[in-house]
């Protein structure tokens, strides 16, 4: 398959996690886009890899790096969500909202 | 090495420890411990004076190294004292005349607080010890340390009664005008070490150094050595600094204007004599500018009613005397006169400091007068010193003022002239001077006329002592067409080295009997005139202008004063309160106003953080892909 499509969906997939954490103001949503644009990413290597696999003149390890960075990135991802929802959890036992622009306070 | 030269840094020595130890001690000391040790000291160098005089009379002189103060690669400034022929004698002027002004002092000044009394001595010995510094020094930048410390000093003693604002301006005054010529001194020394490549004496005189010297060069070096003399010893244009310096007590006066400071000028030039005699143009610089000094200053005192003023400016007077004969060539005679200069000159300030004292502090002449029945001593011995100065035959003055007017002659009949003229205003001033202080009717109050007294021993004991010198001071140097040798010149001429006076004696003869005339029928005109003083206001217009010194000081500030002012002004409305505030102040409002602006940034909502992040994540890859 072409590449291009691969590469189409991946950059719609990120640009509508990257909209959704800037418009959005529930938190658990913005978690969601977030991981929406890793998972993006995550897409674009693999299919880059699967195309360099096929490439004879470019050394085969080429191929694998792409996908150990892939795994990389899920545990990454695996522990921010484990963080980040217990942050979630937390706010909305204090202030009872998961609502972002509520938590105002940096500014002070 | 001799054995007392060994000594010789005590001379210096002694007095810097007395100024050590008033000035510490000035709130403990007893007044009268006080005077012992100010006197003492610069009675214990006086006999040190004498024994190293004595040693150099002999022939013995000596160059000697305590301490290297500077090293450069090349240029090397050594702590070193030089005794000669002229530093020797300049030795012996200083601390004796210096010891005689601190002994009338301890009881002039013994009104004073004793916290002031000490400190009055503790400047006067550091006085007396940077000018023996002066010319004990072995190269120019000693004595220059000296040069500075004298002219350091003078601004202590003049403005010591510094409450009164008026006083303190004149030691401002002196200072600054120092400071001027300090510069060109400054610059002449640097001018020969980049040349030479040395400052001590003796490696410049040499001949083979002084050939290294191109004309221009030795002119531009003495022109601004003879900038510097015109500052410390008072000679056009930097004059005024020495009349208005006597704000200071009178014994302050004395040894400003006979012992030290003054003389400093005079000695420099003979000490450069050899760098001098090179120089004609310089010479007739010099010449001429002391012949206007004396003239000019000879002229305002005719018509000053401040018994210190009439002295200053008859210093004034007798200085550029001195420099007529250091322009002539004839730096022995100016050695000579101030040597016998310093005699009379000492008696005078301190006879009039006995005046002073006997008034109740009156200075105005105006309103004194028949002091002679009540001050016997003091009046007598201030006319021996009016007979010296004015060059009666047979006083000390007489043989210094003759050697002068002969150089003078001979160089020129022109500036004999001008100096003849000058010697009758001299004659004629000063004894305007006496008639006016000490004969016809007391002219002040009843209780003035009450107070009057003769000063104690302490004050009349220096009087006797310098008039005795006043009189026979001269016989040092009587020329060989009065039967004598000369001995000065023969003493001196080691150093300094006068022009060969080839006048006929006959001529001499003619010279003396004109100038002594002359000198005696201005005496008796002045007899004749104030024997009988009555008080009475200026008439004509010479003599306002005269008695408001010619409006040189108006002039000095109209020229120099007010503009130098307005341009502080200036500088402080435009330059310091527009540009550097502007410039400080203007750094801190930027910055206040740009964190002000980039407060709002900080709005910490999580979404605009996001969006910057975003937005510069954006920046960048536009930077990476494009750019």
């Amino acid at each position: 398959m072409d590449i291009k499509l691969y590469i189409i969906l991946a950059i719609t997939l990120f640009t509508i996690g990257m909209i959704g954490v800037l418009v959005r103001r529930n938190a658990i949503i913005i978690f969601m886009c977030v991981e929406l644009m890793l998972n993006a990413v995550n897409l674009l290597l693999v299919a880059f890899s699967k195309m360099h696999a096929l490439n004879p003149s470019l050394s085969p390890t080429v191929a694998s790096d792409a996908q150990i960075f892939v795994f990389f990135i899920m545990v990454v991802a695996a522990a921010e969500v484990s963080v980040g929802l217990a942050i979630i959890v937390m706010m909305y036992r204090n202030v009872h909202t998961v609502d972002v622009n509520f938590l105002n306070r940096l500014k002070h | 090495m001799n054995t007392i030269f060994q000594l010789a840094w005590l001379i210096p020595i002694l007095p810097l420890v007395g100024f050590v130890i008033n000035g510490l001690g000035r709130k403990t000391l007893s007044k009268t411990l006080v005077g012992i040790i100010g006197s003492g000291v610069i009675l214990i160098s006086f006999v040190i004076s004498v024994l190293v005089f004595l040693q150099i009379k002999q022939g013995h002189t000596d160059v000697i190294h305590y301490f290297d103060f500077i090293q450069l690669r090349s240029l090397s400034i050594a702590v070193d004292f030089k005794l000669d022929q002229l530093s020797g004698l300049f030795l012996l002027i200083i601390t004796g005349i210096g010891f005689l002004i601190h002994l009338y002092s301890t009881s002039y000044m013994h009104e004073e607080d004793n916290k002031d009394f000490a400190k009055y001595f503790a400047y006067l010995n550091l006085f007396v010890f940077s000018m023996l510094l002066l010319v004990l020094g072995a190269n120019y930048i000693v004595m220059f340390v000296g040069w500075e410390g004298v002219g350091l000093c003078s601004y202590l003693l003049i403005g010591y009664w510094f409450r009164n604002s008026d006083y303190t301006n004149a030691a401002k005054k002196a200072f600054v005008m120092n400071r001027i010529g300090d510069l060109g001194f400054l610059l002449a020394v640097f001018w020969l070490i980049s040349k030479i490549g040395s400052v001590s004496y003796d490696q410049i005189f040499l001949s083979a150094n002084l050939a290294k010297l191109s004309v221009f060069d030795i002119t531009g070096i003495t022109l601004l050595m003879f900038v510097g003399a015109t500052g410390k010893s008072a000679q056009i244009p930097l004059y005024t600094w020495l009349p208005d310096a006597m704000a200071g007590p009178t014994p302050v006066s004395a040894l400003i204007h006979a012992a030290t400071m003054v003389t400093a000028g005079i000695y420099m030039i003979a000490r450069s004599s050899a760098l001098f005699s090179l120089a004609p143009i310089t010479q007739h610089v010099i010449t001429i500018v002391g012949l206007a000094t004396a003239l000019l200053a000879a002229s305002i005192a005719i018509q000053q009613n401040d018994i210190k003023k009439v002295l200053a400016y008859s210093t004034v007077s007798q200085l550029g005397f001195m420099f007529v004969a250091l322009g002539t060539g004839n730096y022995v005679a100016a050695v000579f006169h101030v040597l016998t200069h310093a005699f009379f000159k000492a008696l005078m300030f301190l006879g009039s400091g006995s005046v002073i004292h006997a008034m109740g502090g009156e200075q105005d002449i105006r309103k004194m007068g028949g002091l002679h029945k009540h001050m016997k001593i003091t009046s007598i011995t201030f006319f021996i010193g009016c007979l010296a100065i004015s060059g009666i035959p047979g006083f000390s003055g007489f043989f210094s003022k003759d050697s002068i007017l002969s150089g003078a002659y001979e160089y020129h009949p022109f500036v004999y002239a001008i100096a003849l003229f000058t010697a009758l205003l001299t004659a004629f001033y000063m004894f305007r001077l006496y008639f006016i202080t000490f004969t016809g009717k007391f002219r002040g109050t009843h209780d003035q006329e009450h107070h009057l007294h003769e000063s104690p021993l302490a004050m009349t004991f220096p009087l006797i002592v310098l008039a005795i010198l006043s009189i026979v001071g001269g016989y040092i140097g009587v020329p060989a067409s009065l039967g004598g040798h000369d001995e000065l010149s023969i003493y001196l001429s080691p150093v300094v080295k006068s022009v060969e006076q080839s006048l006929a004696h006959e001529t001499e003869y003619v010279l003396m009997g004109l100038s002594s005339v002359l000198v005696i029928l201005s005496i008796l005109f002045a007899w004749v005139k104030f024997r009988n003083y009555k008080n009475a206001l200026p008439t004509t217009w010479l003599q306002k202008v005269l008695e408001n010194k010619w409006y040189v000081d108006e002039f000095y500030q109209k020229i120099v004063v007010e503009p130098v002012q307005s341009l502080s002004v200036f500088f402080n409305n435009v330059i310091e309160n527009k540009i550097v505030d502007g410039i400080v102040n203007g750094v801190g409002k930027l910055v206040n106003y740009s964190s002000r602006q980039l407060r709002w940034l900080q709005s910490g909502q999580v979404g605009a953080y996001v969006l910057l992040m975003v937005l510069g994540m954006l920046i960048l890859f536009f930077i990476q892909l494009f750019l």
